[in-house]
């Protein structure tokens, strides 16, 4: 599969993004990003991540795949707080997780996973979750 | 076990109610219902007989359900008249010779009018108020009388000669009332409260003429000339006896029934005739123990006993509670309890204050301890929590109850038992224990006491009721903001506030969320112009705003384009074919007269809506709180039927009120004639084409609960009808609460449907200026979202399904194709991170 890495940095495009051996993987640079407003990440290996960027300026990265409406929607939810806890609701059936640990707000048996994100030479990259060796053949990691 | 027959004589108000309360009570099925009916309509609503007046719509009145249309075991024959009864072999003959069979005998036959012997009462001119035919005949000579210049008479000054009075006002024909008594609604009312009484209705245009009678009615060439007992005449187009009503027991009388005092069929408390254990009489013909009532209330309660009776019930007659609260011509009056202090040792307390035109008399016991009763002119507010009162221990000093100034008692002072809601016969405690069941607003109480469902006038008292059990009457908006979306939308306007950063920083707390986000989104979006994708408010919006586009369950999305009023052009509806193909998206027909495109991922909308704009076509807003559609039939410019423009007119309001955003979505409806091919009357608006002009109703909806639009104002001009329509909609989107659509709204806004009148027909609030501005600063500044989105690189750059992979779709979207239609397949959890449970 084809992930696109959609910047440059130092001039020369980091050929190791590439191999499929960093366990990174660019998103966007950290200004394209809107507060308050999530977007879709396509991991190597078909993770999808939902990605936000907070009023307050710091990042959060959680699944970008609903459990309950069992589509890949979480970026489009919108993103609030409760009780200072910042949140995201899904866009399907409005259910509220945490950014913080990825737990739903009003079912506490359902968590969604949650990613690392580091904010690389302006650039926002988030850390894979599935080690390479166990990752699936198919795009979405259900093998299908 | 063979079913059973029950004919029902009569087909109004009681019988209806007697017929559907049988069908809920016997569950067996064991009875079959056969209803004749004299008048050609089905049971309607002859208490609001005057709202006929103005609409001319007999629709309007009927009652939910008088056809029986899904019921088999119910035969309605309207237009049917019983002529006899033969109690011995049980049957009914009708005036067609059709005989009828029965197990049981219902009489609902009602009353009729009481005509004076007065020479002259039987000439062409003279009405009775009874009927919708009546009230035909009575529009045509009121007609005629108008433009002769011609007065009309009613005679009668009671509740229903005040009511026609106001009928002929409406028509443009100044009323004037002849009373026998020394004042009006006698029966009502005393000399006191007459007087202010005759005073308010003096001053809206009526001439009344009391304490004397009417001698005779004669032909004049142009006029009636009516000769009243104190020697004057009057000239009049029209004369309408309202003189009261008398049982309707001919045809028990024929049969041998014995007959009440007064008329009417006598019945014990069983509500059976007292000599034919297979004959009941309900509502007015029946003499219940030897009483006739005359109220629509304590005939439901006869109705109902008589088919808890019919499967096999104990119920009883439970006497009346005769105390009545209305409103004649904007004017308020209640009687309750003991109101001429008949009781020995009564004593009144009589507050009159003839400057500002109200009356008040609480009539109490010898030790003015136990309120016996009242009367109220002018201003019944306190009807609410005195009638509850009566028979009961005062709370304080009877003269602060009624004083403008006192303390009112407030119905927290009430006991447990009392009547809160006397219509559906709903106690305090009843209420109480609804609020402590976790019922916490008017809506929730009304849905499960049904308190407060038919005349509203306890809904004051429900008010005071919840904020006393401490039950906060919370309008908060979520937890980021304390107010309510209405006052929100206030804050807005005041301050000139454009961001949500801006408002939560200085009115709410913490970072919002997908409650006040939208909300506030919303509201901006109904102030102003801007793009609801420019940056400021992007975030606000959810999904579907955001991508212009309805999403559906596995996260694509539906298209649907503007074809206002339903019309389309061969080349646009080409195109989206042609669109629907290449893109491979499922195709439907919405309810509102346009095509859903399914299917679309982000990526594809711009590609979609790039070959859609080039075409001519714009946004729909499917997905937004905001207009939807104007639906319509063709009217007059091809049906036969049609007697005005529908599809122009709903072009021009869809054009009008596209891209509004509201507090929820909106639909309306134009129908060219009252066959209403156009669901009208299912809409937020709805619009009725008539032969003089537009009827405009509001606040209808289809979905979960079906609510029937209600008529503001008849026969409009174009110009008339959008000046109303502006003021109904912005009054709706600056007051409404989040997610109300206009039927709950119109439900919760204090005064209801006259209050909403008042607002934007006769300009109350005087605020109807400010409304229109408004809109036409809406209409001027509308531009389509998705033009807007395809011109701007920026928001373009929104549209992908991944940040880092623009051109890739989501491999998680699939469908399957193999059936009859293409759907949408969910895929199953990824087997990745924690707590997914694969």
């Amino acid at each position: 599969m084809t992930v696109i890495e959609t910047h440059t940095v130092g001039g020369s495009t980091r050929d190791s993004v590439f191999d499929g051996r960093l366990e990174w993987t660019s998103a966007c640079p950290l200004s394209h990003l809107i507060p308050g407003r999530g977007v879709a990440v396509l991991l190597r290996g078909g993770e999808q991540v939902a990605l936000f960027l907070l009023d307050d300026g710091t990042l959060r990265a959680v699944g970008n795949f609903d459990p309950f409406g069992r589509a890949a929607v979480m970026s489009r939810g919108i993103v609030g707080d409760r009780g200072g806890e910042p949140t995201v609701a899904s866009p399907l059936l409005k259910q509220v997780f945490s950014l913080d640990d990825g737990r739903c707000l009003d079912d506490p048996s359902v968590r969604l996973p949650v990613y690392e994100v580091r904010v690389w030479a302006g650039v926002v990259q988030i850390h894979s979750l599935v080690p390479r060796d166990q990752r699936h053949e198919g795009p979405t990691g259900e093998g299908s | 076990m063979s079913r059973k027959n029950v004919v029902v004589v009569g087909h109004g108000m009681v019988a209806h109610r007697f017929v559907e309360a049988l069908r809920v009570r016997d569950e067996q099925n064991s009875w079959s219902v056969t209803v004749l009916g004299e008048e050609a309509d089905a049971a309607y609503d002859r208490v609001g007989l005057s709202s006929y007046v103005g609409a001319w719509d007999r629709k309007e009145l009927a009652l939910a359900g008088n056809d029986y249309a899904a019921d088999d075991l119910v035969d309605l024959r309207v237009g049917t008249r019983a002529v006899g009864i033969d109690r011995a072999a049980r049957t009914v003959t009708t005036a067609g010779g059709d005989v009828l069979p029965y197990d049981s005998l219902v009489l609902a036959t009602g009353s009729y009018p009481f005509v004076p012997p007065v020479p002259g009462h039987d000439l062409p001119g003279c009405f009775v108020y009874r009927t919708l035919d009546d009230l035909d005949g009575i529009r045509a000579a009121a007609e005629r009388a108008k433009a002769a210049g011609l007065a009309g008479i009613v005679i009668g000054g009671g509740l229903l000669g005040l009511e026609a009075a106001n009928a002929l006002r409406l028509l443009g024909v100044t009323p004037h009332v002849v009373e026998y008594n020394n004042r009006l609604m006698p029966a009502q009312v005393d000399e006191g409260g007459g007087r202010v009484l005759d005073r308010l209705v003096t001053d809206l245009g009526l001439v009344t003429h009391t304490g004397v009678g009417t001698e005779k009615i004669e032909a004049g060439s142009e006029a009636l000339q009516v000769t009243l007992s104190d020697g004057s005449v009057l000239e009049a187009g029209l004369v309408i006896f309202s003189a009261g009503i008398r049982p309707q027991d001919e045809l028990a009388r024929g049969a041998g029934l014995e007959l009440g005092g007064r008329g009417g069929v006598l019945t014990d408390r069983t509500c059976r005739s007292t000599s034919d254990e297979a004959v009941y009489a309900i509502g007015e013909c029946a003499a219940v123990e030897g009483t006739c009532y005359g109220l629509v209330a304590p005939g439901y309660s006869t109705a109902e006993v008589v088919a808890d009776r019919l499967v096999g019930g104990t119920a009883e007659f439970p006497g009346a509670d005769l105390s009545t609260k209305l409103k004649l011509l904007g004017v308020d009056v209640a009687s309750f309890g003991d109101a001429h202090a008949t009781t020995p040792g009564a004593l009144e307390v009589v507050l009159s204050d003839s400057a500002k035109g109200t009356y008040a008399k609480l009539v109490v016991s010898d030790d003015a301890k136990t309120l016996l009763g009242g009367i109220l002119v002018g201003d019944a507010s306190a009807y609410g929590t005195l009638r509850p009162l009566v028979g009961r221990e005062l709370p304080g000093d009877p003269a602060t109850l009624i004083s403008p100034v006192g303390e009112k008692p407030g119905v927290g002072a009430l006991p447990d038992d009392a009547e809160v809601c006397s219509c559906n016969g709903v106690t305090k405690g009843a209420i109480c224990g609804a609020i402590s069941e976790g019922a916490c607003d008017i809506a929730q109480i009304k849905s499960c006491t049904s308190a407060g469902t038919t005349c509203g006038g306890c809904l004051p008292s429900i008010k005071q009721l919840l904020a006393q059990s401490g039950v906060q009457m919370s309008k908060a908006l979520c937890e980021h903001f304390e107010q309510s979306r209405a006052e929100l939308f206030e804050i807005v306007q005041a301050t000139g506030i454009r961001t949500f950063s801006a408002l939560i920083a200085q009115y709410g707390t913490g970072h919002g969320c997908d409650i006040c986000k939208p909300v506030v989104a919303s509201i901006l979006a109904s102030t102003d112009s801007d793009h609801i994708l420019h940056p400021k408010q992007a975030g606000l919006q959810d999904t579907n705003d955001h991508f212009l586009a309805n999403i559906q369950k596995n996260g694509t999305y539906s298209v649907v384009p503007r074809m206002p009023g339903g019309e389309c052009t061969p080349e646009q509806l080409i195109v989206i074919g042609e669109v629907a193909r290449d893109f491979g998206l499922y195709v439907k027909m919405t309810g509102g007269q346009r095509v859903d495109l399914f299917g679309a991922r982000v990526e594809q909308l711009p590609q979609i809506w790039k070959r859609l704009v080039d075409a001519g076509m714009e946004s729909g807003q499917a997905y937004g709180k905001s207009l939807r559609t104007v639906k319509s039939c063709v009217g007059s410019t091809w049906c036969r039927y049609g007697v005005q423009d529908s599809v122009g007119m709903a072009v021009a309001l869809e054009l009008r009120y596209r891209g509004l955003r509201s507090p929820h979505k909106l639909k309306m409806g134009v129908s060219g004639c009252a066959r209403e091919c156009a669901e009208a009357r299912g809409k937020d608006v709805g619009v009725i084409a008539t032969e003089n002009g537009w009827n405009l109703y509001v606040c209808g909806n289809g979905g979960q609960s079906p609510k029937h639009a209600q008529l503001l104002a008849g026969g409009l001009d174009d110009e008339t009808l959008v000046r109303y329509i502006d003021r109904f909609l912005m009054f709706y989107i600056r007051t409404a609460d989040r997610l109300q659509r206009t039927a709950p709204w119109l439900d919760a806004l204090e005064g209801g449907l006259e209050h909403l009148k008042e607002v934007v027909c006769d300009d109350a609030l005087g605020i109807a200026d400010d409304l229109e501005a408004a809109m036409a600063k809406h209409v001027e500044g509308y531009k389509d979202e998705w033009a807007g989105v395809l011109e701007d690189p920026e928001k373009l750059a929104r549209f992908v399904s991944f940040v880092n992979a623009p051109e890739q779709p989501d491999p998680t979207v699939r469908f399957d194709d193999s059936g009859p239609r293409k759907v949408p397949v969910l895929v199953g959890m990824p087997g990745i991170g924690p707590g997914t449970g694969a």
